[in-house]
C-alpha cells in the first residue's frame, strides 16, 4: 500500500466481511473490485461484483441483523471503513447524507426486480 | 418569499473548501429538485501554483470523520491529493512520548496540501486539495471567474460583484467563503448589513524538507502532537507529507519568539534527524484562525460560510467548512434565500458548532491546567501507555486524546467521555500512583517515533 493512500488493502480472495458475522461498519471501495457471495444449504451463489466508488455492508448500519453475505476481494482491493456510530450521528445532523445510500439501495431493488421478472418469465 | 428558481444566478466569493463544497452541494440538491441553477465562483488564487500564490495557509489535515463523511457522499480523495495516510499519532510531553493507534489500524486521516506545496517546488508530484474540490464543483456546473473581487454593491435589493477591471455582475444570492486572511472581508464593512467578522488569533505554520526516507524513518504514518509546558502554546503538531513535514502551532498570540522556543524544545528535536536545523524551513506563515464566530453570518440573499462565518475551534476547519457550506446549500434549495429562511434552517446548525466551541475552550483550558503539574503529565502518559499495551482494556484516555487532537469527534463528545466516572477514577488512580513516594521511577523513553 502506498504511503499516500487512505483505507486498508485486501488481497485476492481475502474475505472483507463474512456471512453470519455481526457487523457495525460499512465499506466504500476506493480501488479494485469485490465479489458478493451468499451461502445457502451448502451452496455458494454469486450475487454481485462491485467496483470502485460502490459500497457494501450498509445493511448492518440500518438493521441489527447478521451479515447477509460474504464479500471477498477480487484481485487487490482497497476499502475505507465507515463506522456505524459516526455515520448515524452525521445522518441525524444532516439527513441528506443518506440520499446517496438510498439512491444506491433503490438502484439495487430495481436490479433485483428486473432479475425476478427475468427468472419468472424464463419459467 | 425568496427562493431559487430556474433563472437564479448565484455568486460564490472564494474557491477554498467552503466555497467549492457549497457549489458542489448546491448543484447536487438543485439537480434532485429539478432546478437548473447558474453559479459563478470568484477566486484570485491559482491552487496549482506552489507557495503563497496557491496556498490557503492551513495545516492540511482531513479528519477521520470528514474522510468517512466525504466517502459516504461519494467523494473519495485520490492518492495524488493525499500526501500521507495517517493511522496513528504520537503524543509527546516532557515526561516522555507514546504512540496511539486506532483499533482498526487503518489510514483514515489524510494529510494534504491546500495548494501545490511549499515555496520553491519546481515539479510538484501531487495535486492540490483545493484544486481537487474546485474541479468537482466545475464538473457539477460551476463557472470559475479568475480575478480579485474589488467591490460589492447592492442594487435594488440584489447583490452585485465587481472584479478588478470588470463590470459589476448582478446576482440573486451572494455566498461569501473567503476565510479570515483576506482583505475581501473589508468590502462588507460599508454595506448596510448586520454581519460582523469573527474574532481571530494568529497561528504559526512552517514546512521542512526532510526527504521521503527521513519522513518514513522519523515520522512514519503518525501525526506527532505536542503537549508542552510553553506559555501561550495550547497545542502543536508535526504532520508528515510526502517529502516534507508541516509544523503547526496553536495558542494565544503566537509570535516568532514562542515559535522558536517550541522548535528548539528537546521534545521537538528528539523526533527529527540530528542534523535538522529549525532555521532551515522552506516555507513559513502566520495565518489567522477563527476563534469566535460571526454573530450574524447571513442576511437576505447573503450567506457567509466557512472561516468568515463560524468554524471549529483549533481543529477540523475543513470539516467545519463542509458542514456550514452543506447546511447553506440545503437551506437555499429547500427553504429559500431570505434572512428568515436562513435564520430558521441555517443558523441553528452554526449555533450548534459555536456552542461546541465553547465546550472546546473549556476542555483546552482544563487540559492546560492539568498538564501544568509534572505528576499529572506522567499520569496521562502512564494511562495511555497502559491502554496501548493492553488493547483489550477500554481505551478511555487514548480515544479522548485521539478525538481531541485529530478533531474526529465534537468537543461535546470528548467532554462526555472525559466526564465518565470510569475515566475519572482511572485517571485519579494513575495520579495517585505517580504521587506515591515509594514508586520505583523508570527512565522514560526518549522517542517512540515510527516503531
Amino acid at each position: 500500500m502506498k504511503t499516500s493512500e487512505l483505507g486498508k488493502n485486501f488481497n485476492d480472495g481475502e474475505a472483507i466481511i463474512r456471512q453470519g458475522d455481526a457487523g457495525d461498519v460499512m465499506y466504500e471501495i476506493l480501488d479494485g473490485q469485490v465479489e458478493v457471495r451468499q451461502e445457502r444449504e451448502g451452496e455458494e451463489v454469486r450475487l454481485a461484483v462491485l467496483d470502485k466508488g460502490d459500497f457494501f455492508g450498509e445493511m448492518a448500519i440500518f438493521e441489527r441483523e447478521k451479515r447477509s453475505a460474504t464479500v471477498r476481494a477480487q484481485g487487490e482491493v482497497r476499502v475505507l471503513t465507515i463506522d456505524k456510530k459516526i455515520l448515524l450521528r452525521r445522518i441525524s445532523e444532516d439527513p441528506s447524507l443518506a440520499l446517496r445510500i438510498l439512491e444506491r439501495m433503490s438502484h439495487r431493488i430495481r436490479e433485483m426486480d428486473n432479475e425476478l421478472v427475468r427468472m419468472r418469465t424464463e419459467k | 418569499m425568496l427562493n431559487l428558481d430556474e433563472n437564479s444566478r448565484v455568486a460564490v466569493i472564494g474557491a477554498g473548501p467552503a466555497g467549492t463544497f457549497f457549489s458542489y452541494f448546491l448543484f447536487s440538491m438543485a439537480e434532485r429538485v429539478g432546478i437548473n441553477a447558474k453559479l459563478d465562483i470568484f477566486e484570485s488564487r491559482d491552487f496549482t501554483k506552489p507557495g503563497p500564490p496557491g496556498c490557503n495557509m492551513c495545516g492540511g489535515i482531513i479528519s477521520e470523520s470528514l474522510v468517512q463523511t466525504l466517502a459516504t457522499e461519494g467523494i473519495n480523495l485520490p492518492s495524488t491529493v493525499i500526501q500521507r495516510g495517517i493511522d496513528s499519532y504520537v503524543l509527546h510531553m516532557d515526561v516522555g512520548s507514546v504512540k496511539i493507534e486506532t483499533p482498526l489500524q487503518e489510514k483514515r486521516i489524510g494529510a494534504v496540501y491546500r495548494g501545490a506545496g511549499p515555496q520553491g517546488i519546481q515539479d510538484a508530484q501531487w495535486d492540490s486539495f483545493d484544486d481537487f474540490l474546485l474541479k468537482l464543483a466545475k464538473e457539477k456546473g460551476a463557472n470559475l471567474v479568475s480575478g480579485r473581487v474589488e467591490e460589492i454593491l447592492w442594487e435594488d435589493g440584489r447583490p452585485a460583484v465587481k472584479v478588478r477591471g470588470g463590470e459589476p455582475r448582478l446576482y440573486d444570492l451572494l455566498v461569501v467563503a473567503v476565510g479570515v486572511n483576506t482583505a475581501t472581508l473589508e468590502l462588507f464593512q460599508d454595506l448596510d448589513i448586520k454581519y460582523d467578522p469573527p474574532e481571530t488569533t494568529k497561528t504559526f505554520i512552517c514546512e521542512y524538507a526532510l526527504g521521503k526516507e527521513k519522513i518514513e524513518e522519523y515520522l512514519g504514518s503518525s501525526m506527532h502532537t505536542y503537549l508542552l509546558k510553553i506559555p501561550r502554546l495550547e497545542f502543536a503538531a508535526m504532520i508528515p507529507k510526502g517529502e516534507y513535514a508541516t509544523v503547526c502551532m496553536l495558542g494565544k498570540k503566537i509570535d516568532k519568539e514562542l515559535a522558536q522556543s517550541f522548535l528548539n524544545s528537546p521534545e521537538m528535536k528528539r523526533c527529527l534527524p540530528p542534523d535538522w536545523d529549525s532555521q532551515q524551513e522552506v516555507c513559513r506563515c502566520m495565518p489567522k484562525i477563527n476563534i469566535k464566530g460571526s454573530t450574524r453570518p447571513f442576511g437576505d440573499r447573503l450567506i457567509f460560510v466557512g472561516d468568515c462565518g463560524i468554524s471549529r475551534l483549533y481543529k477540523d476547519g475543513i470539516g467545519a467548512a463542509y458542514k456550514t457550506a452543506k447546511a447553506a446549500a440545503t437551506t437555499v434549495v429547500f427553504s429559500g434565500i431570505s434572512e428568515d429562511a436562513l435564520e430558521h434552517h441555517f443558523w441553528p446548525k452554526l449555533q450548534k458548532l459555536e456552542r461546541d466551541n465553547r465546550i472546546g475552550k473549556m476542555i483546552f483550558s482544563s487540559v492546560g491546567l492539568f498538564q501544568s503539574f509534572p505528576f499529572a503529565r506522567r499520569a496521562i502518559l502512564r494511562m495511555v501507555s497502559k491502554e496501548q499495551q493492553n488493547k483489550g482494556m477500554p481505551q478511555r484516555m487514548s480515544t479522548s486524546l485521539w478525538d481531541l487532537f485529530t478533531g474526529s469527534a465534537s468537543y461535546r463528545e470528548v467532554l462526555i467521555r472525559m466526564a465518565h466516572p470510569f475515566f475519572i477514577s482511572r485517571l485519579v488512580w494513575n495520579v495517585m500512583i505517580e504521587l506515591w513516594p515509594f514508586r520505583p521511577r523508570k527512565k522514560e523513553k526518549e522517542c517512540h517515533e515510527n516503531e
